[in-house]
Formats: C-alpha cells, structure tokens, sequence
C-alpha cells in the first residue's frame, strides 16, 4: 500500500539529509508504529507519504515514494487526498470550517462528492468516532480529545485507504487518548484501513501495532519488524518492555495484559522485598525560600541514589515554600478552580494529575502570579505572587506548555546569556547574572547535550527547546519551581535527563510542581500526586498511593506487579541489583 | 404554502435571509437622522438577535457592535464640542479657544458649545452607530462562513482567504495573552514601546506558524483540486466578474448616495443607480457561472431557501422600501436648528416594526447538544 524505495530527504540549507536510503512496503490493513528519538525524521517520513514532503516544505526527496500505485512525485497532496487522510500534530490548526459537521464534510465537498454520499458518509463517521452529540458543535469548544477525533473523522469520510497520524495522543490525558486509541482499532479492525503512526507515548500504543519501524536517526539504516523484536533493542520502549528486558521475558510482552501473565515469578521474587523507600524531599537547607545560595546544597536524592530517608517533618509551616488556602479562580464565567488547598514543602516533586480542563494550569497561573484569585490566599515564600509590577520570579519560575513563548534571543547561546543578564535585572547581586549565565548553560548541556550554541531556537526540537526553556528559569534559582506539561514531545531518554534535573534542584531544596498527563513521569520523578477534578482536589498524597488506587493513572510497572507495590522498572532493577541480580 | 408545518420545524435560517434583513434596516437608518426612528431600528435590530440568536462564539457580535457604535457616538459628539463647525444657538458651555496660525483659519479649536451643535453630532452619531448595530445584528444571527458557504463556485477561494483572515483575528489575541504573559515570566516589560516590540515578532510567528500549518492541512485535504478550463475563458470569467463588480458598487454608490445630502433626495442619484446595479449584478453573475465550471467542489448540506427566508428578507426590504420611497418626507431629518423636539412619524414607525417580522416567522434554531460524552 506503502511504499518507500531508496527515499533520502535533505531540507533546503541543510547540510545532513534527514532521512537517507529509507526503503520499506508496508501492507493494506497494517498498523504500523514509527519510532526514534526526537528529531530522527519520523515527521517528515509520514509527511512524505502524502507528498507534503517535499511539495510543500521545499527540500529534496531522492527515491521513489508510492501510496496505491501513485507516484508522489506526479501527485501533488491534493491529488492523494482521496487515498491518504493526514492528520497532524495539532488538530486546531488544522481546522479549516467552525463546525464539527462541516469539518467532516470538508475534503469530501474538495472531492466533489454528490451530495447524498456525502451526508451518508458523515453520519456514518459521526457514528464511528462517538462524535454524534457533538455535530452542530463549533470546534473551538471541544476538548482535545474530541478535536482530536474530529480532525481523524474529517479526513476519513473520503474513504482515504491509507490513514496518517502524528503523535495522536500526546497531547491528551489518559482517558481521551483511550478514546482515540480505541478509535483507531475499530478502522483498523472494521475498515481494514492502513495506518501508520508516530508516537512517543509507546506505552500507550505498541500493544496495538503489528509493526514497527525504527529511525535510528544520523544516517542510519531503518530497522523494521514486529514490535517485539524491534523494541528488544531500540532505545526508545515503554516500561512494559523495558521491565520485560530486565526480567528477561520472551517473546517480549508488550501490554500490561501480555506481561501480567507470565510477571508470576518475577513476583514471587520480588514478594519480600519493599521498593525502595521514595526518595523524600531533601531535608531543606534553604530557608523559607531566602538568602540561600547554590553553595550550600542539601543532601543529595539523586535518581540512582536511596540513600536520602524521606524526612517526615517537612510539613510544618516553616519548611513550605508554597501554601494554598481556599483558592477559587477562573476566567470570566468559568471557574477553574474551587476551593483548593494545597502545600508545597521544600525539596519536594509533586505531580498535579486530572483531565484536560481540570484547572491544573489555572492552578500554575496563580502560583506564579500571573492570575489574582477570586477568593482564598496564594503564598510562596511567605509573599502573595500576584498583584506586584512584577512577577516574583526569585520566588517562582514557569516553563509554560509552550516553552517557546519564553524565548526571544536569536540563539541558544544569547538566550543563555540573556537568562543571567535578565537575573541581575532583578535586583539580585551583581555576581549572580553571571553565575545565573553560567547555572543556566550547564543545565541546558545537562538536558540536551551536544546543541550547538548558534542554532536559532526555532530550529530546537521540543524537547530542546523544553531544555532551554527549562535552563533559562532555572537561571533565576527559583524557590518553587512550575512545569506545565513538560514531556509534550519528548522521548524516553530526554525525559530520564528531566527527571534527573528535577531530583537534583529538589535535592537542593526547591519545591517542584509537575502538571502532567504522564503518569509515568509522575511515577519516575514525584514524590507525591496531586489529583484535580473540577477545579477541585480529589486525591492527594504520596506517589505510591495515589497512583497505584486508579487505574487511569497507575503506570504500566504497577498494573503489572500489583497488588506489589512497584512504580517504576529502575525501583525493581535497583531491588533486584541490591542482592546480587538475576535467577 | 403547501407545507404549513414547515416555518414551525427547528432550523438554521438560510445566512444570506438575514443579510438581506439586516441590510433592509441598514438602509432605512441611512435615510434618516430622526433619534427616535433610529433608535426603534436598533430596537427591532436587537429584539431580533435576542430572539433568534445562536448559541455560538459569533454570536456575541451584536454586543460587540453595539458597544462600538456606542464610542462612536460619543467620539462625534466629543470631536463637535472641540474642533467642530460653530453653529450659533444655546450656548452650554465655552471651551477655551485657541489661536492657530492664519494657514488654518478654517479650523477652529475650543470656544462656545451650542445644544443645536451637539444635537447635530449625535444624531449624525446615532445614525452610524445604528448601522454598525444592523451588522453586528446580521453578524450574530448568520454565521459568517455559511454566509461564504453560500457564495459561488468561482468566490469559493476568495471565500476561503475570508475565512481564514477572520479566524486570525481570535488567534492573534489568544496568542497575545500567551506572548504577554510569557514575556511576565522572563521578567520583561509586557507594556508599553519596548513590551509592545517584543510582542509583535512572537504574535506574527505563531500567526503565520499557523497559517502555514492550515495550508498543509488544507492541501492535504484536497483543497485546489480543479478542472481543466482553457486560458481565454478564464480571461473571459474574469473580465465580465471585475465588470460586475464595480457595476455593483457603482450602483450602489449611487443609491445610497442621497442619503448623504441630508433632507434632499436626489432623484436622479438614485434613478441612475439602480440601472447600473443591475447591470451590474447581471454581469457578475454570467462571470461567476462561467467561473464555476472550473471548480469541482460540491457542497455539503446546502442551505435551503424557503417560505422563512422569503419572509424574513421581505421584512427587510419592506422596511428599507417604505424609507426610499417616501425619502422626501421632512420628519426623517429633524431641525437641530432651531432645536425642536423629534417628531415621531408613525408611517415609518409602523414600516419600521414590520422589520419584527423574522422573531416570529424565522424558526427556532434547533438545540445544540452540549452534553459532554
């Protein structure tokens, strides 16, 4: 159905072709999974297939790429638009009408389809994709799991033959990118549809594929085959396989399901042992937030180490950088938030969990000042945020969903620089917008390591730009520090280096406030979850519980090991290392 | 007729029927100053958008209009008291006045404020801003891509760029917010020159990342797909649309021209405006059905134009009709000077009303569905 025959891809002034000597026929009716690292080229591998690339980005394709018998290099996309359907990154920008049904209808009425074919094709879809309540709904109203259906919907009805989809789900919290999974299966199992998919989140789609094609990136040869062999070693897996690897299952098991039945006597092995005792918050040098310096760090509750015992007392007054009381915010007519309570001690990591709309970020907007409340108080570091000329931003930093809006200089190098100068302007002492400059390149070759110093920012990728973003706060050595969605984009080894930079800052003594859809990151990096729902907080406590009570937010390694309670593959691999390894 | 049941079935009203009402009253408000008329136009304008208004993000443009038209009222009256043309009566009050050199004796700045003057703006105010409440009305009432929905064939891409410039306009200030408040989070100025700088670069970058990001979706999806039509035909189409075209304002020019000569209704304006509109509006049609053979679109669930729409456009025409035609009559203009009281002619009132038509004769739209899944 697919096919790629000797393809290499080089963008307009781009030294390094971005896809080199890519061959591969992918079948009618398979779901085929794209993996790699971040900025390996699978955008531009699934772009190809209906000639966006290069029609539309420019650039040079070598090779030959064949969808249903057509040359992409003869049929411009608008000429595929009845066999290939793509949806990208973003539904949103990709709406071209205001509502639901004529989104639906608009490539079929490009197509020129008759009339009653096309209401019959939309009912059907609407149908398909559970979108029957919302057709007379305009676009800008619906969540992001329905938009996301919407935009899969609206490139079904011309009956594309071949489906084409770009990170689906990464933008979406559990249950609507079940939704959107689930959808999926049924084109695939009813429609006999081709699909090929990109996606980071491999925990939430590799059960489903019957292929995978890895892009190993740099020049590399693409590896193809069954998802079990391939992910034996790629270096991008989920945690379902990477517990597989470490216990030395075979075939490897690729869903909770799979790895539950044959988990029995990694179980029996792991019965007497207690997971590692969760690296609690390091016990505080920093005092209320003040007068602290880089120089003096706490304990250290490194990734690797289990040294540091969680220290209990952290939640007495003096020890909280952050305090909520009775929080009711909104905007306009909507209320986000409603009576929230809340405390961040120092040194700890907490993951803020709940659906799309759940007012996490109202929440992150509040704390760091940027909106006033309505009703109940705000306090970090013992001072209101809101209400002053400026942002406190000594007390609290934000890396905002989209970590680019925070950058503005013309490249890394001058964003860094301009992160120390920036520090300085804030009134801190003179030597601290060097130190600042400096605190911050290093955090930023921490996170992305090997980023030349000129790129322009726009041409990071999105973890690299998190990176930066991420370094640039930091240069301002925050006492509370905000991530709204920080793993939007990233792949598994960039997330480990996130992780390891937040155990590290909360080992200095910064409080670190995660929202998240990721509960594998919550797992990985929080020491406790926070649940909102409705603006209101309905689960608060220590990662261990909280996640391992819902099933929607307990990550792959729980589901598998329960009622053990284990979170992550690295707290079994350091359990099992602890006694000398293996069987 | 022949289906009574039908004006009672729950539907959306075909946008172009709105239009046509809108602007029916549109025109009865450009032919006159008299407050009270105009101020029943605006009345009948927003008892309409309460009754049938949709419950979507465009719906809100009524407000909106009326809230501009509300500053231009004052903005007139504010610019008469200070720089306008003296005309003597009850003096209010005296701005002091002050002395521009002799190159601009025609201006004056300060000095006596008369009631006759500032009557004088208001109503020319009021006027204006009733005319922009008639399109923030039909605004509201007809979503304006189904109005584009509705156009020809050959307008579709024009259609299409509309329809994107008007989705940048929400976009912009969405990524404004954003801009700004990340600019907070780095410590910068968000206000002022420097802070009105550093938002622009990043506002127009996401706008155009976006525009770019619809184009492919938009290519992707089939858009620009065309029959094959030869050259001379093509330069043909043209012609006779560009033709059309400015037969249609022209036309127009010339009919609504009148209503700028306050109280005098310059008959020939209008006589000659009405053969050039259409003639103007035929050509443009022969242009855009040569034109539409080249596109291969169809269209989804065209609008129908039925029994309602007949109904709710005639109340539109009506009520501009009854003001054309009896444009002369001297209560549509009433004196500021002497300032007297504005009469209230009951004629045009009662034409006026007819335009309350569509609250009833329009149907229900039907409920949306906002029930989460």
């Amino acid at each position: 159905m697919i096919e790629f025959d000797r393809v290499s891809v080089t963008y307009h002034r781009a030294t390094e072709p971005v896809l080199s000597g890519v061959t591969l026929a992918i079948p009618e009716g398979e779901l085929c999974l794209v993996i790699g690292r971040t900025g390996a080229g699978k955008s531009t591998l699934l772009r190809a297939v209906n000639g966006l690339v290069p029609h539309f980005t420019g650039g040079t394709l070598a090779g030959r790429v064949r969808v249903a018998g057509r040359d992409t290099r003869d049929h411009p996309p608008r000429e595929l638009a009845d066999v290939v359907g793509v949806v990208g990154q973003d539904p949103e920008s990709g709406f071209v009408t205001d509502v639901v049904e004529d989104e639906l209808a608009y490539t079929m009425e490009s197509l020129g389809l008759p009339a009653d074919v096309m209401r019959r094709r939309v009912e059907d879809t609407l149908d398909l994709l559970g979108l029957a309540e919302l057709r007379a709904r305009p676009l800008a109203t619906l969540s992001a799991g329905q938009q996301q259906r919407v935009a899969i919907g609206s490139v079904l009805t011309a009956h594309p033959r071949v489906l084409v989809l770009d990170e689906p789900t990464s933008a979406l919290d559990p249950p609507a990118a079940e939704e959107v999974l689930a959808a999926l299966q049924r084109l695939v199992h009813d429609l006999g549809l081709t699909v090929l998919l990109a996606e980071h989140r491999l925990e939430r789609v590799v059960q489903y594929a019957d292929r995978v094609v890895y892009l190993p990136g740099a020049g590399r040869p693409v590896e193809v085959g069954t998802p079990a062999a391939v992910l034996r070693t790629a270096p991008v897996y989920p945690p379902v396989v990477g517990l597989g690897r470490l216990a030395g299952w075979d075939p490897l098991p690729l869903s909770v399901r799979d790895a539950r039945r044959v988990a029995g006597p990694l179980r029996d092995r792991l019965a007497g042992r207690q997971p590692p005792a969760a690296d609690g918050p390091a016990a505080g040098s920093r005092t209320a937030g003040r007068g602290w310096t880089p120089g003096t760090r706490g304990t250290r509750g490194t990734a690797g180490g289990s040294g540091t015992a969680r220290t209990s007392g952290t939640s007495g007054t003096s020890g909280n950088i952050a305090e909520v009381r009775g929080l009711v915010a909104g905007y306009g007519e909507l209320v986000a938030l409603r009576r929230v309570d809340l405390t961040l001690p120092q040194g700890e990591i907490v993951a803020l969990m709940g659906r799309n709309g759940a007012g996490k970020s109202t929440l992150l907007a509040c704390l760091v000042g940027l909106l006033r409340p309505r009703a109940g108080s705000v306090a970090v570091a013992g001072r209101a945020p809101y209400g002053r000329r400026r942002l406190p931003l000594r007390d609290v930093g934000l890396v905002p969903r989209q970590p680019g809006d925070l950058l503005y200089a013309e490249s890394v190098a001058a964003e860094l620089a301009g992160a120390g100068s920036s520090a300085r302007a804030r009134g801190a002492a003179g030597a601290r917008g060097a130190a600042g400059a400096e605190a911050a390149a290093g955090h930023f070759a921490a996170l992305a390591p090997g980023v030349p110093p000129e790129t322009h920012p726009r041409d990071l990728s999105e973890g690299q730009r998190l990176a930066l973003a991420l370094a640039v706060v930091l240069a301002a050595d925050p006492a509370l520090l905000l991530l709204d969605e920080p793993t939007r984009g990233l792949d598994y080894t960039a997330k480990r280096r996130l992780v390891g930079v937040l155990r590290e800052r909360a080992a200095t003594g910064t409080a670190i406030l995660l929202a998240t859809h990721d509960v594998e990151l919550a797992a990985e990096a929080a020491h406790r979850v926070v649940v909102l729902a409705e603006g209101e907080v309905v689960a608060d406590g220590p990662s261990r519980d909280v996640v391992t009570h819902s099933p929607a937010f307990a990550p792959q390694v729980a589901k598998i090991l329960a009622p053990q309670p284990w979170l992550t593959v690295s707290d079994v691999e350091r359990a099992l290392g602890r006694d000398g390894g293996g069987p | 007729m022949s289906r009574p049941g039908w004006i009672a079935v729950p539907r959306q009203l075909h946008p172009g029927a709105w239009w046509l009402w809108a602007v029916g009253l549109g025109t009865a408000a450009s032919r006159t100053t008299n407050p009270l008329l105009l101020a029943l136009v605006a009345a009948v304008a927003g008892y309409v958008v309460a009754a049938r208004r949709p419950d979507a993000p465009w719906a809100r443009a009524y407000s909106a209009f009326v809230k501009i038209g509300l500053a231009v009222i004052a903005i007139r009256v504010v610019l008469q008291a200070v720089v306008g043309a003296e005309l003597p009566g009850h003096e209010l009050l005296r701005l002091p006045r002050a002395d521009l050199p002799g190159w601009l004796a025609g201006i004056r700045v300060g000095g006596p404020v008369t009631a006759e003057e500032l009557a004088t703006a208001a109503y020319d105010g009021l006027r204006l801003a009733v005319l922009l409440a008639c399109l923030g009305a039909a605004n509201a009432l007809a979503n304006p891509s189904r109005l584009l929905k509705a156009v020809p064939g050959a307008l579709y891409e024009l259609g299409v760029a509309v329809v994107v410039a008007m989705s940048f306009a929400p976009q912009a200030v969405t990524a404004v917010g954003r801009v700004r408040a990340a600019r907070k989070l780095r410590g910068r100025p968000d206000r002022g020159l420097r802070g009105l700088r550093g938002l622009l670069l990043p506002v127009l970058e996401t706008a155009l990342e976006r525009s770019i990001a619809l184009a492919a979706s938009m290519d992707s999806r089939g858009y620009g797909r065309r029959a094959a039509v030869p050259a001379r035909a093509r330069r043909a189409t043209a012609a006779l649309t560009a033709a059309g075209l400015l037969g249609i304002c022209a036309g127009t020019y010339g009919l609504l021209d009148s209503s700028a000569t306050a109280g005098v209704t310059s008959g020939a304006a209008t006589l000659l405006g009405l053969p050039v509109l259409v003639a103007g509006v035929l050509l443009a049609g022969l242009g855009l059905a040569l034109g539409g053979r080249r596109v291969t679109r169809s269209r989804y669930r065209p609008d129908p134009w039925d029994v309602p729409e007949w109904l709710v456009a005639a109340a539109g025409v009506t009520v501009a009709a009854v003001f054309v035609v009896l444009g002369g009559d001297p209560a549509l203009h009433p004196s500021t000077a002497p300032l007297v009281p504005p009469p209230l002619p009951l004629a045009f009132a009662a034409a006026t009303l007819v335009g309350l038509l569509p609250a009833v004769v329009a149907p229900a739209l039907p409920r949306l569905q906002l029930a989460a899944p």
